[in-house]
């Protein structure tokens, strides 16, 4: 039995209305948990004085030095004392999932059993960094708890200025637009680096992210320092019974208003069949006994919206990979920053692949280490060097794949164009050899 | 004294010991997809294989109870598994089409709504607030309760033109993320210094080179080392109050709500967008928030009314244009929604362009 229960007529408002309300699952913690009682204590306070009462300090576990969010409570008396004792100490463990957040019930129910005797009961899944989030445990609990999580099998995530932990789609697993492993890809890169996730000595925090598709559903591009995102560098596939299909059910409107001239590039044209061009980079699909969809690959961004509304009949093509894209992060301090490519493409499939992802990865945080100033995210970095030093330093070549447009003004030193131009046709050449 | 336990530094986890049989046998060989109905998800392997998979929402914060509840439901139809989404919805698959009527009436029954593929407004990205961060101006769970309570009917049904992905944050820091509607903390007041706490709480340097506009320097204040900030140069970020607590940005009125719109992360039309500012000055209004509800009911209803199908909340904006948005939305269009921030020019209407 626990203490008795604080008023909480803010909190209640909040048990009211369809959606599921947290409010009503910290009541039926709160019944034999004294933390949740007085969790409750506290979050009403904040929900009266609109003011929030946690402060962080210092609290780990052994071998580690990060992972664990500490939390210890403002709202005290007179004497020092904190009014909600109980929930004086409310830490977070921050706990990796498998990539793609799959879970068998065994491991979910195994996971409540040793978070209810250690700790508050509340669990977010998951953090927006991805992590697990267990919510609401004393500082003397967080090694027994944290030893038990990790005799599962599962470790401490990232915290502080380190490695964070990562995220990874649905993809392969269960989409048919995933372009590559994305669950191998992030495992085998994180795990490449755990030092640097759980021992913090980078400049700042950093993250990757992976997403199967440019439909990107990690949010890799934005909020990822390397968003690692898959793609296809062939031409489309195409499914004429899957097209067929389609058409039959939506029609000729849909097709042309939400397929054809939605296209970016405008690489789709509407043709008769026997008119459909040939070519290399020609891909096309009928959609009916006389029609075709003539798809330019050339012309092609990868957008994934034509793909996305004719599910199966448009698919990604063979040759697929990932664009790497590098810096992305929100606003402090010099604002918004989009990642932007630095790998047009690479192959994701052999060892060596995985290989060559991690050495990419070993040299950008290397980079980053000793080049970007205390509390400044990779984008940031480049931002101030420009992107030229970046590939310079972490040894990648320039593609005009990397630029919306070429520079629009005349301030830059260029007396050494000529040696460029000798690099650049030197590269043309050994490609074509 | 027992000797001190190593942590076994073994990383993230296999996920294979995880999958759902049908995924691991399908893994990578996937064909196509289509949606029977708003919350699930009919996916066809190359093999010929179906899926059938019910999504949920939840309150991501959630009790061990109910997450033994989510387990209780994956045991009785899903061989054990289940998976999460990014944005705490739960994911149910089962490979006989039979199924899944049963499976979302248990999780109807259990309260959970079923929902939030295709083109609905889905669950909202969110952070920690008052009840876990450290420098939250505002709630999270809280507000995004008020609003998705709001919402449910637009969970529950595909009727948007595209997609909706909603976030809140309760600073500027902006953990919810990028969205098509985003409710973010701004605050509005420099913030108040404690100068009794500083020299002990703060590392001064660090201070000063957190701030965007250099707007802070080392003081001292009744005889102690302290800060002090020019507040005519103040963009009241908040970016000096996580390294200095005793700058306290937080307040009870003066810490507003902004909404933006128009973010989004696919690349599919038009390149990942960043949201843009179009609201600002709503009160932190807790429990219930009603003021920020009535702004984002309000452009959810007219872009529902106004965009073309497959136009996400930026493509819509894109074809009609910003003076249609705010015309049509009635949101005021104030000075402070011109940048002024480094790199702003490229924001600004460099052609005759304009619809009349």
């Amino acid at each position: 039995m626990a203490k008795k229960m604080h008023d909480t007529p803010n909190l209640d408002e909040l048990e009211k209305g369809p959606w599921p309300s947290f409010v009503t699952g910290l009541k039926r913690l709160a019944k034999d948990n004294d933390m949740m009682v007085d969790l409750m204590g506290q979050l009403e306070t904040s929900y009266k004085t609109k003011k929030g009462y946690w402060k962080g300090g210092t609290v780990g576990v052994v071998g580690y030095g990060g992972g664990v969010i500490p939390r210890f409570t403002e709202l005290k008396d007179e004497h020092e004392q904190p009014l909600f004792p109980a929930a004086a100490a409310f830490h977070t463990l921050r706990i990796m999932p498998p990539p793609g957040m799959h879970y068998d019930t065994k491991t979910l129910r195994q996971f409540c059993d040793i978070w209810q005797k250690y700790g508050s009961g509340l669990i977010a899944f998951h953090g927006q960094s991805g992590d697990i989030m267990f919510q609401g445990v004393s500082t003397e609990n967080v090694q027994p708890c944290f030893d038990e999580m990790n005799e599962m099998g599962f470790d401490l995530g990232g915290a502080g200025p380190a490695l964070r932990t990562s995220m990874s789609c649905v993809g392969a697993a269960r989409c048919e637009q995933s372009c590559y492993d994305e669950a191998r890809a992030m495992r085998t890169v994180i795990n490449a680096f755990l030092d640097e996730m759980h021992r913090p000595a980078l400049p700042y925090k950093v993250k990757f992210k992976f997403s199967g598709c440019p439909n990107d559903c990690t949010n890799a591009v934005q909020r990822a320092d390397i968003a690692v995102i898959g793609t296809w560098r062939d031409n489309m596939q195409t499914d004429d019974a899957l097209a067929k299909r389609w058409f039959a059910k939506h029609g000729m409107n849909e097709l042309v208003n939400d397929v054809v001239s939605r296209c970016p590039t405008k690489a789709i044209t509407l043709k008769k069949t026997s008119e459909v061009s040939k070519g290399a980079k020609i891909s096309s699909v009928a959609i009916d006994d006389t029609q075709s969809l003539e798809i330019s690959n050339g012309d092609c961004v990868r957008c994934m919206h034509c793909v996305n509304v004719m599910t199966g009949a448009l698919a990604p093509g063979n040759d697929k990979g990932v664009t790497i894209l590098v810096g992305g992060k929100r606003t402090l301090k010099i604002g918004d920053l989009m990642g932007t490519v630095v790998i047009p493409f690479m192959k994701l499939e052999s060892d060596e692949d995985f290989d060559a992802l991690v050495e990419f990865g070993q040299n950008h945080i290397d980079f980053f280490a000793e080049n970007a100033l205390e509390h400044e995210r990779s984008g940031e970095m480049i931002e101030r060097i420009g992107l030229v030093n970046y590939l310079e330093g972490v040894g990648l070549e320039i593609e005009p794949s990397m630029i919306v447009h070429p520079r629009t003004n005349p301030y830059v030193r260029m007396d050494g164009w000529d040696e460029e131009v000798e690099k650049w046709n030197e590269r043309q050449a050994s490609k074509t050899a | 004294m027992a000797e001190m336990r190593q942590p076994i530094e073994s990383g993230v986890p296999d996920h294979e010991p995880f999958l759902h049989p049908a995924f691991k046998k399908n893994y990578g060989q996937w064909k196509y997809h289509d949606r029977p109905r708003v919350g699930v998800l009919h996916h066809v392997a190359k093999s010929g294989d179906e899926v059938w998979t019910v999504r949920c929402g939840t309150s991501r914060q959630m009790d061990h109870y109910t997450v033994r509840t989510l387990c209780d439901v994956a045991d009785k139809f899903c061989g054990g598994f289940l998976r999460f989404t990014s944005r705490s919805n739960v994911e149910f698959t089962v490979t006989d089409q039979s199924q899944v009527d049963p499976l979302i009436a248990e999780l109807t029954k259990h309260g959970f709504p079923v929902g939030g593929t295709g083109p609905s407004v889905t669950m909202i990205s969110h952070t920690q607030g008052w009840l876990h961060c450290d420098i939250p101006g505002t709630d999270a769970s809280g507000v995004v309760k008020s609003l998705m309570d709001e919402l449910y009917e637009e969970f529950t049904h595909e009727e948007m033109p595209n997609r909706v992905k909603l976030t809140t944050s309760c600073c500027e820091i902006n953990c919810g993320g990028q969205g098509d509607i985003a409710i973010i903390v701004q605050h509005t007041k420099p913030p108040k210094i404690n100068h009794e706490l500083v020299a002990n709480a703060c590392e001064r340097p660090t201070v000063v080179a957190r701030c965007p506009v250099a707007a802070i320097r080392p003081a001292l204040v009744n005889g102690k080392p302290s800060l002090e900030v020019d507040e005519k140069k103040c963009i009241c970020c908040g970016a000096c109050f996580p390294p200095c607590p005793p700058m306290q940005i937080n307040d009870p009125e003066h810490s507003k709500i902004a909404i933006w719109v128009g973010g989004k992360h696919s690349n599919a039309r038009i390149r990942p967008q960043f949201h843009k500012l179009v609201a600002a000055g709503l009160p932190n209004n807790a429990p219930r928030w009603p003021e920020v509800g009535a702004v984002v009911k309000k452009i959810l209803s007219v872009y529902k009314e106004d965009a073309r199908s497959w136009e996400r909340l930026s493509d819509w904006v894109e074809r009609i244009g910003w003076p249609q948005f705010f015309e049509k939305t009635g949101l005021p269009f104030t000075k402070y929604l011109i940048d002024d921030w480094r790199g702003s020019r490229s924001s600004l209407n460099a052609s005759t362009h304009i619809r009349f």
